[in-house]
């Protein structure tokens, strides 16, 4: 029996599994892929949003603020990239430069600060590749870029440090309430708790329609994006968002805290809660819409393209706490943007909900900071030759686009909450997120998951379940082997 | 500091030749080698048809590159393996780093780039669909069969129609895959003849040209795949697409060489061959830098690397005894035109040439029954009727001290294809 269960390892599964570890409680996490930040959390703009766009008054309001100003304090404790670099809000129409006051009075009554309307020549000098019909911006200084594969992985190796268990292939197939304790059920177990908390993601109502008769419904959102080459990088400088126009929403270009460009997203609804598929349609969309705001991006520098899923819930805004009839069940559902920015806030408001619920006291042993993989680029040659004297794995570079080494790599598979698969190393490391996309380094890093987890080639997958790499041996490995 | 007269990056095919050369022209050599074994990227390339122009004999990969590392080591030629270089400044010193030694910088007196060329990704491809395993580059595919002796999987579909991909066409066969088609954006093949004939005709894998991938299926692995025929505009025809099945998609789209060290020296590339601009000498413009192989241009044939190769070899050696004249007397621009894509060197200097010039170039288009011509500014010197030309291989003319001598005023050389 454990005193709370969290469903689904994102970042607001790991960010409430953070805070709760600060109390004395025995958690488990559950996760239905390999490993943690595999769904919505691996696939966004990696933007600390400041807090104009939600409406007043609402749960995403609330707490993007909040969750905007805790992120300095999260990101030193846990050691996660963050940068508050502003954004940029841009309308191409003198008609709209209304609206972006509209917006800066809006986010004024979010309590969101520094906020400034800027006529198109101060934006031109501090973005000089502004878009040709750019009247004016709203700039919100609060704003920022932040690792959200970083984000989520500290949250979790923090709340393991500090003795969060985390099972993982494990997908809750049913939720259910007897005698007031909660039953979590997978294929293969049932696990018994206190409290539940359902971080879902995009299956975050399927959960809650288990255990509620209010209803609620969720439809993934999907969203393409493409990524520049880091040698793209600098082209601008803030996150640029477009004023919404009548031809729809528009699309951000950003720089990312690793120094590449990511610019999207799209926004199609689908029905598969797994559509992850990116479409023609939906790459070229981006990078039409981009030309608004961002003259002559070189988007032929880019190195992938992907797709995300929001959990967009049929409200509109986030929905925290519990039911009223099902008390100790714990939602986080809707969480869509600005759910990165509001994670640490949500985590915070959801552990307190449940210490007052649990009657939790507070560990005394709290461990509140993690130490990121060790990055020897930050090392003068000095200190770097001292550690490869010591561990000399340091000395070999694996993956030659982002210059990771042995050493890293084997730090990521061997912490708490360690990678087990290639997009595990990749998410951990950044091995195979240069420009070869891993051509170079996958069968090495392959090679290293294979001796450290004690596996046979056949076995190491890029993201757990059927992703296996290689099947089985050649006709010549056969007799080698 | 250490000192060194030349430095060469990478032990492949390149770095081999260009060692031997300078070597043997009198100088200190010293490679630097990431890999734990010289040879490059012909370690991995089992197959044969290697050596043809240099030895008259047909050669697998490691076999070829074998007869250069014998030379290498017979020369006691100083090797470094397991190091990856980092950096190269303008001023040529070199840093790199290794497990035993750590960082380490030399002082180059004169530096070979030989790093070679990489397979361009599929997310530079920007092929639509879903991320899962089974997608690989045709060369990792290649390492994973060859080197590691793993198949990705049984059921194949490959895009692009490079060298590389025609070869795994064939190996994977081999090993008992079946290799339902390969599909060419282009309307025409980027390998050469000889691969389609020996690696698809033979083994009939259908190859359809002015077709393209335009949607990938399968959450965690790979399962089908779907190609359409596309148009003169490279887009998809609506209504043209074909679904397959299959676990393995190959991609063979293009090499790109692999100058991330030259940019930080300072070298300027070439925005049609994305490698660095080189005179006669193969000198970038940075001076003391040299290059030579996939890394200044891709090559189809390792024959042709390893003649270049020793070229640079030689001129770096020069360039590190003294025998060149800084002054550059003149500078006679070399230009492509007409469905000539670019030329290696891009200019040349009459007065550093011995007797001969190899100018290398590739055509954007296929050409049946064309001219090669070559013009000295107006004057049309050479007219050379070819039965095919194809941007898959790579062509040559040869320009002679004695002719250049014979125009004291030439300014520009250019090279175009005639249709008569």
């Amino acid at each position: 029996m454990y005193d709370i269960i969290i469903i689904g390892a994102g970042v607001i599964g790991c960010a409430a599994a953070r805070e709760l570890s600060k109390y004395n409680a025995k958690i488990l996490v559950i996760e239905k892929c390999e490993d943690v930040c595999a769904g919505t959390s691996k696939a966004n703009s990696g933007i600390v949003h400041s807090g104009y766009d939600a409406h007043s008054g609402t749960r995403k309001a609330r707490f993007n603020v909040e969750g905007n100003r805790m992120m300095d304090k999260v990101c030193e404790e846990l050691d996660v990239p963050f940068q508050r670099i502003g954004s940029l809000t841009v309308c191409t129409d003198e008609s709209q430069v209304s609206a972006l006051f509209a917006l800066k009075e809006r986010g004024e009554r979010n309590g969101v600060e520094g906020l400034r309307v800027l006529n198109r020549d101060e934006l031109l000098k501090t973005e000089p590749h502004i878009g040709d019909g750019v009247v004016a911006a709203l700039w919100a200084p609060t704003a920022g870029v932040i690792c959200p594969f970083k984000l989520t992985i500290a949250f979790a190796e923090n709340a393991a440090v500090n003795g969060v268990e985390f099972l993982f292939d494990a997908e809750v197939k049913s939720v259910f309430p007897e005698n007031g304790i909660w039953h979590v059920k997978t294929a293969e177990q049932e696990y018994t708790a206190a409290a539940v908390v359902n971080a879902a993601g995009v299956y975050a109502d399927v959960f809650h329609n288990m255990v509620s008769a209010h209803k609620i419904n969720i439809t993934p959102r999907r969203g393409d994006y493409i990524l520049l080459d880091r040698a793209a990088g600098g082209y601008v400088r803030h996150t640029i968002f477009q004023m919404p126009t009548k031809l729809g929403k528009g699309v951000l270009v950003t720089p990312t805290v690793h120094g590449n460009t990511i610019v999207g997203p799209t926004a199609v609804d689908v029905e598969d809660r797994e559509a992850t598929a990116t479409t023609a349609e939906g790459i070229d969309s981006v990078t039409q819409k981009s030309a608004l705001s961002v003259k002559g991006l070189p988007v032929r520098q880019v190195i992938t393209s992907f797709a995300g899923l929001r959990a967009h819930e049929d409200g509109g805004d986030f929905i925290l706490g519990e039911p009223d009839d099902a008390p100790g069940f714990f939602d986080c559902a809707g969480i869509e943007s600005p759910g990165l920015t509001s994670a640490p806030a949500v985590g915070a408001y959801i552990a307190g909900k449940i210490k007052e619920k649990l009657q939790l006291s507070e560990k005394e042993d709290f461990i509140p900071t993690r130490k990121d993989i060790l990055d020897p680029k930050k090392l003068t040659i000095e200190e770097r030759n001292e550690l490869i004297k010591k561990e000399p794995a340091y000395g070999t570079i694996v993956c030659r686009c982002e210059s990771v080494t042995e050493g890293e790599i084997l730090d990521a598979i061997r912490r708490p909450v360690g990678a087990r698969s290639l997009d595990g190393v990749k998410r951990r490391t950044r091995a195979g997120m240069g420009r070869c996309q891993a051509g170079f380094c996958s069968p090495k890093v392959m090679e290293i998951l294979r001796r450290e987890l004690g596996k046979d080639l056949t076995e190491i997958t890029k993201c757990g379940g059927d992703s296996r790499i290689v099947i089985e041996r050649t006709k010549d490995g056969e007799k080698d082997a | 500091m250490r000192k060194i007269d030349i430095v060469i990056i990478g032990g492949g095919p390149a770095g081999l030749a260009a060692a031997v050369a300078a070597y043997d022209s009198g100088v200190d050599v010293l490679i630097l080698e990431r890999d734990e074994q010289l040879g490059g990227i012909l370690n991995q390339c089992i197959h044969n048809g290697f050596g043809l122009h240099t030895f008259k004999e047909e050669l697998t990969g490691p076999e070829y590159a074998y007869r250069y590392i014998r030379q290498v080591s017979h020369r006691q030629i100083d090797i470094r393996l397991n190091t990856m270089v980092m950096d190269i400044s303008p001023d040529r010193v070199v840093t790199a780093m290794n497990r035993e030694e750590g960082m380490f910088q030399i002082q180059a007196k004169a530096v070979i780039l030989a790093m070679g060329c990489r397979e361009r990704p599929r997310g530079a491809l920007n092929i639509p669909g879903y991320r899962p395993a089974g997608i690989f580059s045709a060369g990792t595919a290649q390492r994973l069969v060859n080197i590691e002796g793993y198949m990705p999987g049984k059921e194949v579909v490959i895009l692009g129609s490079g060298d590389i991909g025609l070869i795994m066409a064939r190996r994977m066969t081999l090993e008992g895959a079946k290799v339902k088609l390969v599909a060419e954006l282009m309307p025409y093949s980027g390998g050469l003849k000889r691969n389609i004939v020996q690696c698809l005709d033979d083994f009939d894998i259908p190859l359809r040209l002015s077709h393209t991938v335009v949607d990938i299926e399968g959450k965690e692995h790979i399962t089908a795949v779907t190609i359409a025929e596309v148009g003169a505009d490279r887009k998809p025809i609506r209504g043209t697409e074909e679904r397959y099945t299959c676990d393995t998609l190959l991609l063979s789209c293009g090499l790109i060489p692999e100058n991330e060290l030259s940019t930080a020296a300072g070298v300027t590339l070439s925005p049609i061959t994305g490698g660095p601009v080189v005179n006669e000498s193969l000198e970038t413009d940075i001076e003391g830098v040299f290059a030579c192989g996939n890394v200044l241009h891709v090559h189809d044939l390792v024959d042709y690397v390893s003649e270049e190769a020793a070229k640079a070899g030689q001129t770096a050696a020069w360039y590190v005894r003294g025998e060149f004249s800084r002054d550059r007397g003149r500078e006679i621009a070399l230009k492509a035109e007409d469905g000539v894509r670019y030329t290696v060197p891009a200019t040349l200097d009459p007065n550093r040439i011995e007797d001969k010039l190899t100018v290398r170039f590739r055509v954007g288009d296929v050409y049946k029954d064309a001219y090669v011509s070559v013009y000295f500014d107006d004057a049309r010197i050479t007219h050379k009727k070819k039965r095919v030309i194809a941007p898959g291989e790579m062509e040559q003319i040869i320009l002679t001290r004695k002719q250049l001598d014979e125009y004291p005023d030439l300014r520009t050389i250019t090279i175009k294809v005639e249709r008569e």
